[in-house]
């Protein structure tokens, strides 16, 4: 095979391999950036930068290396944009009023739960937020979270515990509140 | 609470990060310990709504068509003139493969003696490459059934073996069909199973060295591969759901 050649194979394959991990990039950007269309849009540039610098990947995580690109996109994207997104707070009226709206009574305690789940998650600071994505939906190792978002593994595993600590204080928080009107 | 001093251990414990001397001495501390005890009874409860809660959020069919359309030279392109070289290198091939068959039979047995680590490479690469392009649309499974019974037998006639046909829904890991794939020159049945949003293939084909070996874990491109030998066949997992999901499904399979 000519060099030119084995470029471009390594190249296609390279993207293959990327691709197979959209959602992954796709619901990491998704909770970064709490906001689908941006997700898309921050999603398809980071595919373009790893594209066109797919000369900067040296190998090993294929997965790795994308999220963080990822990742990057979606905070430059936040500083940018939304400098006030970073600190929404919870909309209570919103969440209640559908969650009464539902009428199944197992799908509506599923609903809330899920919401509850949701809005905590998302009220998480995104050092966190990020962190707890990685790990429990995405199955990733502390060694991989650390090259992912670029900080020690011990930092990794104090950042998890706290994550876990705070999200479980929200929804019990949130539940509490739930409860007072008649949930 | 868990304890101050043992909380960061702890999530380390429940996350499967710790090594083994402190993975066996923070249990011995959970044993004395009833609040540690709890929290991690607790951290399970929270895990366990997590991967229920449908939060997962996939990319919508349209962004991998917007991204693939953006990529300049696209890849559709690319792809073609690829398709076209392999065909021509194919032909060019093939008259010299018809001449040096001979000899590749003559020396298979002592080719065969020599398997080596670089061989199990090659297959974790070929593993890594079916695994993808199952991923891509409609390429998942030829047999889409959750019932053990039905993917069963469509492999009769297919193959010459009898892959064990579980479905482990009731562990979290329900079957979602069978596939007929080709690994490392023997047709191979893949069990495809499904954990949370992620898929993970299940590769088996006959070993011929009819040695039993226990797991083997590497990880290529960010998916997990698990390798094995068991009851005369190859097993090869792989899949981009967590090391510990694989580790479960691995122990289900070969109990």
């Amino acid at each position: 095979m000519s060099p030119v050649k084995q470029a471009v194979a390594e190249g296609t394959r390279l993207e293959t391999v990327l691709l197979s991990h959209l959602d992954a990039a796709y619901n990491l950007a998704r909770w970064l950036v709490r906001n689908p269309q941006d997700a898309e849009d921050i999603v398809q540039e980071a595919y373009l930068r790893a594209f066109k610098f797919q000369a900067g990947y040296q190998g090993g995580d294929a997965r790795a290396w994308l999220l963080k690109i990822v990742r990057n996109a979606s905070y430059s994207f936040v500083e940018k944009r939304r400098p006030s997104e970073i600190v929404e707070e919870f909309d209570e009226t919103v969440h209640l009023q559908s969650a009464e709206s539902a009428t199944v009574e197992t799908a509506l305690i599923q609903d809330v739960e899920s919401r509850l789940l949701r809005k905590s998650i998302e009220r998480l600071p995104a050092n966190f937020r990020e962190i707890l994505i990685l790990r429990e939906f995405e199955g990733l190792s502390y060694k991989q979270i650390a090259e992912v978002v670029g900080v020690p593994i011990g930092t990794v595993m104090s950042s998890i515990a706290r994550a876990r600590t705070q999200l479980r204080e929200f929804m019990l928080g949130m539940r509490g509140k739930g409860v007072q009107r008649g949930l | 609470m868990a304890c101050k001093e043992k909380e960061n251990l702890l999530h380390g414990y429940f996350d499967g990060e710790l090594d083994l001397m402190s993975s066996l001495a923070f249990e011995e501390h959970v044993k004395t310990c009833p609040d540690c005890a709890q929290e991690l009874r607790s951290q399970r409860t929270l895990r366990e709504s997590l991967h229920s809660s449908g939060l997962y959020d996939r990319a919508p069919d349209q962004l991998e068509v917007r991204i693939r359309a953006s990529i300049p030279g696209s890849s559709k392109q690319v792809a073609e003139i690829e398709l076209a070289g392999k065909r021509r290198r194919w032909e060019y091939w093939l008259g010299i493969a018809a001449a040096i068959a001979v000899v590749v039979v003559a020396s298979l047995a002592l080719v065969n003696s020599m398997r080596s680590e670089k061989s199990e490479n090659l297959i974790a690469q070929e593993v890594v490459e079916s695994h993808v392009r199952s991923l891509q649309l409609g390429h998942l499974t030829d047999v889409p059934s959750s019932d053990q019974h039905t993917v069963k037998p469509w492999f009769n006639g297919k193959i010459d073996f009898a892959p064990p046909v579980t479905d482990f829904a009731a562990h979290g890991f329900p079957l979602v069909g069978g596939r007929l794939d080709y690994l490392d020159h023997h047709n191979v049945a893949s069990l495809v199973y499904q954990r949370r949003a992620h898929f993970i293939n299940v590769f088996i084909w006959p070993d011929e060295t009819k040695t039993n070996q226990l797991p083997q874990t590497e990880t290529i491109d960010g998916y997990h591969l698990i390798h094995w030998q068991q009851d005369g066949l190859n097993f090869w997992m792989i899949s981009d759901v967590g090391q510990d999901d694989e580790n479960q499904l691995v122990a289900l399979i070969r109990q």
